[in-house]
């Protein structure tokens, strides 16, 4: 199977929930309105695509956009194992409160305490969202949107 | 105490162990079989606090063998004198590296192994790190990231000097505590968030 | 068997306390007990468990005791300056780990390595591959209290730490992959020292079944323990050797192979019964496999004389004296683009098989003198999961065995 047969695949599958599909390397990103992402995550689970990599969230200042992305792959499926399928969606930077994917994929457990951490967003849903590495002051900080800037010292003028 | 009919007189036991604590560390030199044996027996307790252990583990392992110094690493706080801060301290694990220290039993020494324990290393601006002298007294810094088996044993037997020239275990016995070593932050800053 | 027992809901998550192991009750019959982050086997862990008389009835691992911040800092930092930065996850595996980076960051620039250079990169992912998993034996014996498995596989990894230093010139944090290459050409004469080294792992390997894998006090303790069946290993996402010895073949080597793997002939051992033994054995295999790849990487070495082990891109702007350097010693000296080096804007995704299992790096690059955003999630990460859903209806005396057989490493989970 080719990676254009997996996104020909996936787009018969979600049908007209797709907002946009972006290839990077090595990842095909899919993206689909924020409340549509629990019935997009079904079907690509139904696909094969039995468990996420990892949650990534990207901060976007300018465009005043987080984008959340779910990274799955397939470990039961020897075809679809080599590809990595991204589910996203993208949010103002100040949403609070999204859906959680726990229910479909139980992966995200970890992973969605550790956005929720670092990024000050609330998965609803998700049965014991708590800070996982940090401690809850730092936490506070969400220290990986792009607003908290840390000091770095280089030998290069500025 | 005064002397009443029917009661033995019983001298003051505090007066008495100090006069023999003078005859023994003054008059006889103790103090120096104290240090011999605080320096060939620092056990440094389980805590690893970063990706040093590796080679804090390699430094006991069959090729480098630091329990040829009389060193050798423990499970207990209770039963240990030595902490050997391996690498970076999370603000996290700052709470734990405290309580462990107050844990142990005087007098203790306190090794910071690689760079990250001497001002931050690789990880200086991360904003979820401490520096170890910010938690606990530190003896004997190591630099080197990390530093290889050899250099903690070269760790411990400057601490062993240090104690033996400096009568570091003997003056804690006369006085009682290390005038020297405080500590920079106090426990509430370190740990107030565990109360929630 | 052993699986989702939660009560959750019953007892509800109360304050953080303060570390160390102690107790306190919470209900009747009911007890809270918080082992670490000092704990006997030098984690740098807290795993909180609720028991009923000595039966596990929750567990809540308490990871970050080691979080230093590697994304944010990564996004600070110059491209070149992630790979020392990123390898301080797992420093005894620091090739596999790094690996996924210089790979993600090779495909945004459009260039691949020479021939030689991913053999060479092959060859120190295996060794410390060896190495990692000798590690993780002798951190396991210390758990289960066998304290020649924490003697014999650390003495047994210095030869192939030392092999790495030779090559390298670091005992542990090597930063030998660099984008389109690697820093330096094997020495004289390694091969041989190192299918010496093979020849004596595999004398070894059949001593470490002897005294540990076929003890009946070692059997006793991690048959049927910790079982994870094929289905929930597959829904927790976990990987590597674990994922395997619960019957998923999946192994990143084999289902989307990189750099050479594809031209080299080895097997990807799978254990059907899922529980701690099979986990330690799973490692033994693999350990098998490795010293075969290793034996012909070393062939194809002895058979191909010395040719560029850095892309044209970089050797191309290399000053005549450190060309010289290469011609005499093998070591190539990082060229001054590698400092203002800028990456086309886009994203990728890498990952890579590290001793531990899988680990996934999403790069993004805005055109600039830095990434964008690196995210990294690495195997541990994802087996940490594992303590939440399979110590529940374990004893507490299972859960050291259940710890090490896992072979968690903090640091690479908490990055």
């Amino acid at each position: 199977m080719s990676s254009s047969e997996v996104i020909e695949k996936i787009k018969e599958a979600l049908g007209d929930i797709i907002e946009s599909i972006e290839e990077g390397k090595g990842v095909v990103h899919v993206f689909v309105p924020v409340d549509k992402i629990v019935e997009a995550a079904r079907k690509l689970k139904e696909l094969g695509f039995d468990h996420i990599k990892d949650v990534t969230a990207i901060d976007y200042p300018k465009e005043n956009v987080i984008k959340i992305i779910y990274h799955a792959s397939s470990y039961g499926n020897v075809e679809l194992s080599k590809y990595i399928v991204g589910l996203g969606y993208s949010i103002p930077r100040d949403t609070e409160r999204v859906p959680s994917l726990y229910s479909v994929w139980t992966t995200a457990d970890f992973q969605e305490r550790e956005v929720y951490e670092a990024f000050g967003i609330v998965f609803e849903g998700h049965p014991d969202l708590r800070p996982l590495l940090l401690s809850p002051p730092v936490a506070e900080l969400k220290p990986l949107r792009k607003d908290f800037v840390v000091k770095e010292e280089t030998i290069f003028r500025k | 105490m005064p002397e009443e009919n029917g009661k033995v007189y019983v001298g003051n036991v505090n007066v008495a162990a100090k006069q023999a604590r003078k005859l023994l560390l003054g008059k006889l030199r103790l103090g120096k079989l104290v240090d011999w044996g605080t320096a060939f027996s620092l056990w440094p307790v389980h805590l690893t606090t970063s990706c040093c252990g590796c080679e804090f583990a390699a430094a006991w392992s069959p090729r480098f063998d630091n329990e040829q110094h009389g060193a050798l690493p423990w499970i207990g706080s209770r039963q240990t004198n030595m902490i050997l801060i391996e690498g970076t301290v999370s603000k996290k694990m700052a709470c734990a590296v405290r309580v462990v220290w107050e844990q142990m039993p005087q007098p203790k020494f306190a090794i910071a192994m690689g760079a990250c324990a001497i001002d931050g290393g690789i990880f200086y601006n991360s904003y979820n790190i401490v520096r170890p002298w910010e938690i606990i007294p530190v003896d004997i810094y190591i630099p080197g990231c990390p530093p290889r088996p050899e250099a903690v044993a070269r760790a411990i037997i400057e601490l062993q000097r240090k104690i033996r020239r400096e009568g570091i275990a003997s003056k804690f016995v006369e006085e009682g505590w290390r005038p020297d070593k405080d500590y920079v932050k106090p426990k509430e800053d370190l740990c107030a968030w565990w109360r929630g | 068997m052993s699986g989702f027992v939660s009560t959750r809901g019953q007892v509800g998550f109360n304050d953080l306390k303060i570390p160390g192991a102690w107790s306190r009750k919470i209900g009747k019959d009911l007890y809270e007990v918080f082992i670490g982050p000092q704990h006997p086997g030098s984690g740098h862990m807290r795993i909180i468990i609720r028991i009923d008389g000595d039966v596990i009835v929750e567990a809540d691992p308490d990871m970050g005791y080691v979080h230093r911040t590697m994304e944010k800092l990564g996004e600070g930092r110059e491209w070149i300056k992630g790979i020392p930065l990123y390898e301080r996850m797992a420093i005894h595996d620091a090739c596999n780990v790094t690996l996924p980076y210089v790979r993600a960051v090779e495909q945004l620039l459009g260039i691949e390595a020479p021939l030689r250079a991913k053999y060479l990169r092959v060859l120190l992912c295996e060794i410390n591959r060896i190495a990692a998993y000798l590690y993780g034996f002798g951190i396991f014996g210390v758990f289960v209290g066998h304290s020649t498995m924490y003697m014999w596989p650390f003495g047994d990894r210095e030869v192939w730490i030392e092999l790495a230093d030779w090559l390298t010139g670091a005992r542990l944090t090597h930063s030998y992959p660099v984008f389109g290459g690697v820093r330096r050409d094997v020495p004289a004469d390694f091969t041989n020292q190192l299918r010496k080294a093979i020849r004596y792992m595999r004398k070894r390997l059949e001593e470490y079944r002897k005294i540990y894998v076929d003890n009946p006090v070692i059997r006793a303790r991690l048959e049927d323990v910790g079982v994870i069946p094929k289905n929930l290993a597959i829904e927790l996402g976990i990987t590597g050797p674990n994922l395997r010895a619960s019957g998923v073949l999946y192994d990143v080597r084999y289902n989307d192979p990189y750099e050479v793997y594809d031209e080299l002939d080895f097997e990807i051992p799978v254990f059907q019964e899922g529980d701690a033994l099979a986990r330690v054995w799973q490692r033994v295999e693999e350990i098998k496999q490795s010293l075969r790849i290793l034996e012909q990487v070393a062939d194809w070495l002895d058979k191909h004389p010395r040719e560029p082990i850095l892309h044209d891109r970089f050797w191309k702007t290399a000053p005549p004296l450190h060309k010289k350097i290469f011609e005499t010693e093998g070591r190539a000296k990082l060229v001054p683009l590698y400092a203002l080096l800028k990456v086309p804007k886009g994203k990728a995704y890498a990952k890579a098989e590290t001793a531990r299992g899988e680990i996934t790096y999403y790069v993004e690059s805005d055109g600039g003198q830095k990434p964008y955003r690196v995210r990294i999630v690495s195997a541990s990460a994802r087996n940490a999961i594992v303590f939440k859903y399979i110590l529940p209806g374990h004893r507490v005396m299972d859960l050291p065995t259940i710890y090490g057989s896992i072979d968690y490493f903090p640091p690479e989970a908490d990055r």
